[in-house]
């Protein structure tokens, strides 16, 4: 078990080494630079400013002190928030996203699983039909469009929650649903396949065979076979919830780590961009570990912990 | 002997693309206590359906029961609730498959997969559940049962799953065991281990086994009557000498031409030439008619009726009508003592 953690986290170093990298190429490689659109500046400033702030030096120096930064945690000041550290803004900014980001992960699970039950439990019943078009309906749907459309319903029309910004429970259920909808609709596809393979197969028949009720085979057999998909789509669930968070946090004017994260890049705030860049890494990274760690748990044939699977 | 189960007059239908394949078309048997029937016949002549219609296992739809009776202790078991089923599945009737790599369950370990059916039907708490198990896998040749209990399927090689799904299906004692090529997917050393396991447990616990194979070789050592299927239908029944010895139909003649002997000079072993007949649309008659190389012109036109040839002996085949030309056993159809009790 050490063993395979100290292997994994040595891979998740590799590839934040790459990560860093490639976004450092990237910054370099984009025309313009943090203080192209001050105004107030003149080139003398500017010339002074870069000096100060290291821009001058070659760039495989650069490269290094980036490298340090990065993997020491401490980027430094932001170059736009006068006297604000890139760790503090994250500190601040972080815990909206991830209250947010855990909402929708919970409401997409939960809400995907029980639909792609229901269709598969109903084939090609009404159920089934009903589901499959939340299911496609959600997929189809950006999630920006999503979020118009649950503000235009329950924040104007139906007037029962608030329409934006983070101040309580209530604000947050709006910004999770939307940005549930596509890995809601997605996971509810991805049960019902994989139900409706799993219920096919043998070992279901034999459970029958010994006279367990439906509902046992469908919840005690199946069901742990069927998520197996569903929590390999966790990693990419992660993902999408992330992306999606950038847009979701500034239609409802939510202060999170996405919303800083765009307006760093606007802004060529390159500490702040690296910042988030390698902590955005870093959480995906270890909620991929942490998947691969459950996967293991649920499905014996992937023993992480032994190799005394004897035959 | 005393009959436990009688099939009448089966039949049982899929609907598949707009065609209706006729799977079982009006099977009967009867299954006496403590025997073992096998079941042979060709791949797709419905040996799995007419086995998984015992318990009410055919997928329902597609499939759909067209009529006859399925009677055990008296009681058709066509006409009885789903709930009702449920407890005669396992209890009293239990099933093993053919595939032991794919019918146990991948996350759930052998110790719980005994236990679920123990629990349900004896009323067993978990740990005399998991008590009972230990012993079972004892009684199925698995050593250090108290180890492998705690084990998952994909830590046990394909003949003892084998083993392990015949302790779960024998766990509450059932009356009947069906057991759906239970070696077809073993090498033949561990083939031989099962069923020598099973025979010695149809001793032990006078369990009565519908048995069902391809293999020849496999009937005639553990079976005590042998009905043969074809085409959805069951053409030949008798005991194994009678089969093996005195076969009445074309088709069993074929079968018997297609085993291996030891005493004969082997040349090729002889195929039935020609395919089954397509169920979506059997012929009106004799479903042999279009391989049966003595087919008359009645054959394809009337289905043959069983004709009794001895008390315990039936075939559905037009040459014993009394009108009918006299025809031989083929010689390749002679089956030596030798051959069949290895
Ligand atoms: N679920 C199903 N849907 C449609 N047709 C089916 C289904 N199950 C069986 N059949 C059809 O019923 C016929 C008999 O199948 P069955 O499985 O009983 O054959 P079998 O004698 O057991 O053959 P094998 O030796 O290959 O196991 C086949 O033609 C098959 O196509
Ligand atoms: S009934 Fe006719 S076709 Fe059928 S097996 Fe007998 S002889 Fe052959
Ligand atoms: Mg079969």
């Amino acid at each position: 078990m050490i063993k395979y953690l100290l292997k994994r986290i040595g891979y998740i170093i590799l590839s934040l080494f790459l990560i860093i990298t490639v976004t450092f190429i990237l910054m370099k490689a984009a025309p313009g630079g943090p203080f192209a659109s001050e105004r107030a500046s003149t080139p003398a400033i500017e010339a002074q400013m870069n000096e100060a702030y290291g821009f001058n030096d070659p760039i495989h120096e650069q490269y290094f002190s980036y490298l340090i930064n990065a993997f020491t945690f401490d980027f430094g000041p932001s170059f736009k928030y006068v006297g604000q550290e890139v760790t503090e803004i994250i500190g601040r900014s972080f815990p909206y996203s991830l209250i947010l980001g855990l909402e929708a992960i919970f409401i997409a699970i939960s809400i995907g699983v029980l639909l792609g039950v229901i269709a598969a439990v109903k084939h090609n019943k009404f159920g089934d039909y009903l589901a499959m078009v939340i299911a496609v309906l959600g997929i189809s749907v950006p999630s920006f469009i999503m979020a118009a459309i649950l503000q235009y319903i329950f924040a104007i029309y139906l007037q029962v929650l608030p329409i934006a910004r983070f101040e309580s429970f209530a604000h947050t259920i709006l910004p999770a649903a939307a940005l549930a909808t596509t890995p809601l609709a997605f996971i509810a596809r991805l049960m019902r396949s994989s139900m409706l393979d799993v219920l096919n197969r043998d070992y279901i028949k034999t459970a029958k065979s010994k006279g367990l009720s439906e509902r046992v085979v469908t919840y005690k057999h199946a069901l742990r076979n069927a998520i197996l998909p569903v929590v390999s789509y966790l990693g990419p669930l992660v993902v999408s919830i992330l992306t999606g968070s950038f847009i979701i946090e500034k239609i409802f004017g939510i202060p999170g780590l996405g919303s800083e994260f765009v307006v760093s890049v606007t802004n060529r705030d390159y500490t702040v961009i690296m910042g988030t860049t390698v902590f955005f890494s870093v959480l995906l990274l270890v909620s991929i570990l942490i998947v691969d760690l459950i996967y293991g748990l649920i499905d014996p044939r992937i023993n992480v912990t032994s190799k005394e699977g004897n035959k | 002997m005393s009959e436990i189960l009688e099939v009448k007059d089966l039949s049982v239908s899929f609907d598949t693309y707009g065609s209706e394949v006729k799977a079982v078309r009006n099977v009967s048997f009867q299954l006496m206590k403590g025997e073992t029937l096998a079941i042979v016949g060709e791949s797709g002549s419905g040996k799995s359906v007419t086995a998984q219609s015992i318990i009410r296992l055919v997928p329902t739809p597609p499939g759909k029961f067209i009529g006859g009776e399925i009677r055990f202790n008296g009681e058709d078991l066509l006409q009885k609730s789903e709930k009702q089923m449920e407890s005669i599945r396992g209890k009293e009737i239990s099933m093993i498959f053919q595939d032991p790599m794919t019918s146990l369950n991948p996350t759930m370990t052998i110790g719980k997969q005994i236990a679920e059916g123990l629990m349900k039907h004896q009323n067993m708490s978990k740990k005399e559940a998991h008590l009972r198990g230990i012993q079972l896998l004892k009684l199925v040749g698995i050593p250090t049962p108290e180890v492998r209990i705690k084990q998952y399927p994909h830590q046990y090689s394909g003949g003892m799953r084998q083993r392990a799904m015949i302790a779960i299906a024998l766990s509450c004692n059932p009356k009947i065991l069906i057991a759906d090529e239970p070696t077809t997917a073993l090498d033949v050393t561990i083939q031989a281990q099962i069923l020598e396991l099973m025979r010695q447990i149809q001793e032990e616990m006078g369990t009565a086994i519908i048995l069902i194979t391809h293999d020849l070789g496999v009937v005639a050592n553990t079976a005590t009557r042998v009905a043969v299927m074809y085409g959805g239908k069951i053409v030949e029944t008798g005991m194994v000498d009678e089969i093996f010895f005195e076969p009445k139909h074309p088709y069993t003649w074929g079968l018997l031409g297609s085993m291996p002997k030891l005493d004969k000079e082997q040349e090729e072993l002889q195929v039935i030439p020609g395919s089954p007949p397509d169920l979506a649309d059997p012929p009106t008659g004799c479903p042999f008619v279009t391989r049966c190389p003595y087919a008359m012109n009645v054959c394809g036109e009337h289905m043959p009726s069983d004709t009794s040839v001895s008390s315990t002996h039936e075939a559905a085949c037009w040459l014993l009508d009394e009108r009918a030309p006299k025809v031989d056993i083929p010689e390749s159809a002679i089956v030596g003592g030798n051959d069949i009790y290895v």
